[in-house]
């Protein structure tokens, strides 16, 4: 392996920083410097800060000098989606209608990041509002996948996995509320988890749909991704949606998992997630079914599952998610932040919230709006929203009949593999296929993370695994089990950018 | 069978504010239209006597204490606004709207 | 121009239906989904933080001192209290809505199925209380370019946020029939004593001129016999007087409407105080759709039997009890009593007993002068310069004869004014009775030598003359004398 900074993973490069072999200057600036060489072509981030990053690392190098004690990952810099609320840098949920707010504070995660004496690099970008599967949404144009710049990142985190991807920050920060973080790791070949809805604070995070939503860490691999968990995760009384319990230990789990020892594991596939759908790519499907046999070698017991609800998860989440995006974006409407327009001081108010409206926001995310108002009008809603509600009662019954068998269910992260810009653009339902595999975790609560599992025509496929609520230290340490199986991790082995 | 019509848009449009074009109709409609097709069976399925569950992690009781906190900073409360004008946010003429 | 029948001519052919939508605004230290402060007149827009100017990515978290006030209303007002319970989202556009929404109860209230008892003309009429729910209030919104701040022809308006997300508890009635005649003092009762009862618990200064009390009130009218009739609901009604006043101004206009045969429309009406007249507001063209749904950033409530119960232990004697157990021992009539209550008296003259003052004296002071003087420079009686303990005071004074009444009210100008309390402003006014007997038989005699004519009508036996000698002494001695007994001085020396 080569010596340079930017191929080291998060945990080693703390360790370097924490016993006096690096600076968390000389890293942070690697980082910098990476993104400058690079970032024109990928494309990750919409907004960088030098200053401001290298500043937090300075007081990280003091503190470390000082001999304070310090987190786990102090010094170690770290990419935010931008649909993260960061006081004082730009954040915009990649929409034109937020362009040029500054936020007035931070997000619990950030704050805690912050504690944690990390250096934020920047912001990434993300379709906007973190609708859709590709990144294509975004109002700032579009992230390419490392491993393939004519392809898409996935989405809407594609930005926080492009960076990871192509070395420009060991650690990022992304959002899942079907899939937004896992998605986009599977096809960048990065690792991604969505924790238990609730163990990770979203006041901050700008919401698309509140009942799903769930910030959780990108990064090059299992046990990093488990340190930063443990870095954001944590009851917050400013989230009335914030379980207040104890943080699972996914580090522990995750350097448990590393040692290939799965004996005593019983591990569910999940019927309807893979022979019951015929939507996946043969190369996913023999990824995946490699990645089962590994899991068998490390001592796992298989068993089948059938999760009959899970067949109607993707049309539940987009009923739920696009109504409850419908009320959390109303706001928006030019009065006390952001975008306004068409105020000529002939139009009327009504008039200029609509244009602003219509002026601010993207195709994607005012499909959505209409979808979601469409689900909650009267007449409508009990057809749609409350019908989909209740098919989310049945999917937590699924998980929770599976979890009494099995100990963590898996199954492919996303049907197929990085797709071409514009590939899926005319075809919307065949885009939210994308999540076809992710919804169910994010309507049940429960922890879902995504590891590399192989390549298939040389793109990288990510494998599952699904935990019960509070229960993901199973998923990192399964996750991890497979992962060691692995050599060497995509994530080392991802082509190498042409700077533009 | 169309499920959405144009004129159905429109009046989502007017509910959500948003100005939409005459061609954002018709795209909309279709689209909308498509998506909810391929949710037909969602109906189908059988939910009779099942609770509804609108949260992921259902919690009870989440209160604060009715204690102050500091609010915001004036100027960081105006600095965001597009129109400010004595210490207040500047909006066009409320029109055939509620007092 | 709008045709009214006369209020007798509307109720000798119509049978009115009241309906009436209360807003109370709560005295919570903080609002009722963050933590900024509620203190009533601040700078605009300082009292605003992440969550109430619904900034991207601000979550609410419940004010439990709100859930709790609430349950108390709910109590109070004899509802039964949710076992399960949560908020919704009602969704609709306007700009002193920060997130484009209000965050309010729908299906699941805190507090359903309650009354309350109102008397009016000494008959008992029952109010049933369908639901007592919690939800917040918008900013305040200044228009500006119109005439007098009015929104119909303004050019622009201009919002401030520090009233937003103040915990607002919303008490529906069920339809009220069988009110007759009655109706419009019904409302105003019931709007009294929902204002009582919830002052009575400590929750609200229940302002009405303030809005931190605001009434919507529905009326329809039917022929007897018949359906209930469209109602229509007036909306913001900022006064107990404006309550009657509004309930009898619809019943004259739609009756003579009817009486046309013209249908009545479902709509809201604002009052106009200076007219006493309601017009129409928007005329919806669709219903509004409010997309209700449950609010997904907060979490159920489910109170505990045991906390509604020691919430229930603190309620404090109904106001209505506490007004007959006062009537009974302050010895008014239910006249008087009633002429207390309206007058907003009865904390004050209750403090002002406990702080040494007769009963009559007390009533006397509270209901006579002060309530002019309130009444004169259009304050709230509580808002007088004058303490309970200063009125009893007073009255101590003119007990031992050392003020008389003419002289108390001058002793009531100094205290309002700000000179002190009244031994203080009777002391730098020179304003004592003069007890001095060899001063006032100077002064009478002075009287008698002035006013011939009358003296000779006393010596005549016409004791009813002695007035005018009284009067020119009281002005001889500037008021001070005690007109008592400069009677018996003049007829000791006259008769
Ligand atoms: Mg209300
Ligand atoms: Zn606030």
């Amino acid at each position: 392996m080569s010596d340079r900074i930017i191929d080291k993973a998060a945990a080693e490069l703390a360790a370097d920083i924490r016993e006096g072999r690096l600076t968390s200057v000389e890293v942070t600036t690697a980082f910098l410097d990476r993104i400058d060489a690079v970032d024109g072509t990928v494309g990750a981030f919409l907004h960088v800060d030098r200053e401001g990053a290298l500043a937090a690392a300075r007081e990280a190098d003091a503190a470390v000098a000082a001999g304070e004690s310090v987190s786990p990952l102090a010094g170690v810099p770290i990419a935010v989606k931008d649909v993260v609320v960061t006081k004082g840098l730009p954040t915009t949920a990649a929409s034109k209608i937020l362009e040029g707010w500054i936020p007035p504070y931070d997000a619990t995660i950030v704050e805690r990041v912050k504690a944690a004496r990390m250096p934020i690099l920047g912001k990434t970008n993300l379709d906007e509002f973190a609708m859709g599967s590709s990144t294509e949404f975004s109002a700032y144009g579009r992230t390419a996948n490392p491993w393939d710049t004519g392809r898409i990142p996935g989405g809407s985190g594609g930005g926080s996995a492009a960076a990871v991807a192509a070395k420009m920050a060991p650690l990022a920060i992304g959002t899942d509320t079907g899939g937004s973080i896992r998605q986009p790791s599977a096809v960048t070949g990065t690792f991604g988890a969505k924790p238990t809805y609730g163990s990770n604070s979203r006041y901050g995070v700008i919401a698309f749909s509140s009942s799903l939503d769930t910030p959780g860490p990108v990064s090059r691999n299992a046990l990093d991704a488990a340190l930063l968990h443990e870095v954001i995760s944590g009851h917050d009384p400013r989230d009335s949606t914030a379980v207040d319990a104890p943080v699972p230990p996914v580090a522990e789990a995750a350097r448990l998992g590393a040692t290939g020892d799965l004996s005593g594991v019983t591990l569910g596939v999940v019927t309807e997630l893979t022979a019951g759908s015929d939507a996946a790519e043969p190369g996913v499907v023999e990824a995946y079914r490699a990645g089962i046999d590994q899991l068998v070698k490390l001592g796992a017991q298989i068993r089948e599952v059938s999760c009959p609800s899970f067949v109607h998860a993707l049309a539940a989440y987009y009923l739920i998610a696009p109504a409850e995006a419908s009320s959390n974006l109303a706001r928006y409407d030019g009065v006390r932040y952001g975008l306004r327009a068409g105020d000529d001081g002939e139009r009327g108010l009504e008039e200029v919230m609509s244009l602003t409206r219509e002026v601010g926001f993207g195709p994607e995310v005012k499909r959505r709006i209409l979808l979601g108002t469409y689900a909650l009008s009267a007449g409508y809603i009990d057809r749609f929203y409350g019908q989909a509600q209740k098919v989310r009662t049945l999917v937590k019954r699924d998980f929770e009949a599976a979890f009494e068998q099995v100990d963590a269910l898996v199954s492919p992260t996303t049907p197929f593999t990085a797709f071409k810009f514009g590939e899926h653009s005319e075809d919307l339902y065949r885009m939210y296929l994308a999540d076809l595999y992710t919804v169910p975790a994010n309507l049940y609560g429960g922890p879902g993370v995504s590891v590399p599992v192989g390549l298939a025509e040389g793109l990288p496929v990510g494998f599952q695994v699904m935990g019960p609520v509070m229960g993901d230290d199973i998923a990192y340490r399964v996750a991890a089990a497979l992962e060691s199986t692995q050599e060497p991790l995509l994530a080392d082995t991802a082509p190498e950018i042409e700077g533009k | 069978m169309s499920t959405i019509s144009r004129e159905e848009v429109a009046h989502l449009a007017r509910l959500a504010r948003l100005e939409v074009t005459d061609e954002e109709l018709d795209a909309f409609a279709g689209q909308l239209d498509a998506v909810l097709e391929s949710m037909k069976a969602l109906g189908e399925v059988d939910t009779e006597g099942v609770q509804p569950s609108s949260h992921a992690v259902p919690l009870v009781n989440v209160f604060r204490e009715d204690r102050p906190q500091p609010s915001l900073p004036r100027e960081a409360v105006l600095d965001g606004g597009p129109d400010t004008a004595e210490g207040r946010f500047r909006v066009p003429r409320i029109l055939d709207e509620e007092v | 121009m709008t045709r009214l029948n006369t209020y007798d001519a509307a109720m000798a052919a119509y049978e009115p239906v009241l309906g009436i939508e209360t807003h109370i605004e709560l005295d919570t230290n903080t609002k009722m989904f963050c933590g900024c402060s509620t203190v009533f007149g601040a700078e605009p827009n300082t009292q605003v933080c992440p969550v109430c100017l619904a900034l991207p990515g601000a979550l609410p978290v419940a004010n439990k001192a709100a859930v709790e006030a609430t349950i108390k209303i709910g109590l109070a007002l004899n509802c039964s209290i949710a076992e399960w319970t949560r908020f919704a989202r009602k969704n609709y556009f306007y700009p002193d809505m920060p997130k484009n929404f209000q965050t309010s109860q729908h299906e699941e209230p805190l507090c359903e199925d309650g009354f309350v008892d109102v008397v009016v003309d000494g008959e008992s009429h029952r109010i049933e209380i369908e639901r007592v729910h919690l939800e917040e209030d918008t900013g305040k919104t200044l228009h500006v370019g119109g005439a007098a701040g009015r929104i119909h022809g303004a050019t622009e308006s201009l919002v401030d946020y520090n009233r937003a997300g103040i915990p607002l508890v919303e008490i529906v009635t069920r339809p009220v029939p069988g009110t007759g005649a009655l109706a419009p003092e019904v409302a105003r009762a019931y709007a009294a004593e929902l204002r009582d009862i919830v002052r009575s618990l400590g929750v609200s200064d229940v302002r009405m001129e303030q809005g931190s009390m605001r009434c919507d009130v529905n009326v329809s009218l039917n022929r007897p016999g018949e359906e209930w009739g469209t109602r229509t609901e007036t909306k913001n009604v900022n006064s107990l007087r404006s309550v009657e006043r509004s309930v009898r101004y619809e019943i004259r206009r739609q009756s003579a409407l009817l009486d046309a045969g013209d249908k009545i429309l479902q709509e809201t009406r604002h009052f106009h105080e200076a007219t006493g007249e309601t017009s129409p507001g928007r005329s919806k063209e669709e219903a509004t759709d409010y997309r209700y749904f449950p609010e997904p950033d907060l979490a159920v409530m489910e109170p505990s039997r045991a906390w509604v119960e020691e919430l229930r232990a603190t309620l404090p004697e109904p106001p209505r009890k506490r007004r007959e157990r006062l009537q009974a021992a302050w010895a008014l009539g239910d006249k008087e009593m009633q002429s207390v209550v309206n007058a907003d008296a009865v904390e004050l003259i209750e403090a002002t007993i406990a702080a040494g003052s007769s009963a009559s004296g007390a009533v006397k002071w509270w209901l006579g002068e002060l309530s002019r003087r309130a009444n004169e420079s259009g304050v709230e009686l509580d808002a007088l310069d004058i303490a309970p303990s200063q009125v009893a005071e007073l009255q101590g004074m003119v007990d031992d004869g050392r003020l008389n009444d003419k002289l108390a009210r001058q002793v009531i100008d100094g205290v309002l004014s700000g000179e002190g309390g009244p031994a203080e402003v009777a002391a730098a006014r020179g304003l004592e009775v003069v007890s001095d007997t060899g001063a006032l038989e100077a002064a009478v005699d002075e009287a008698i030598a002035a006013n011939p004519d009358a003296a000779d009508k006393i010596r005549g036996g016409k004791h009813a003359a002695a007035g005018a000698l009284i009067g020119a002494v009281m002005k001889s001695t500037k008021g001070q004398a005690d007109a008592g007994t400069v009677r018996r001085i003049i007829l000791d020396k006259l008769s």
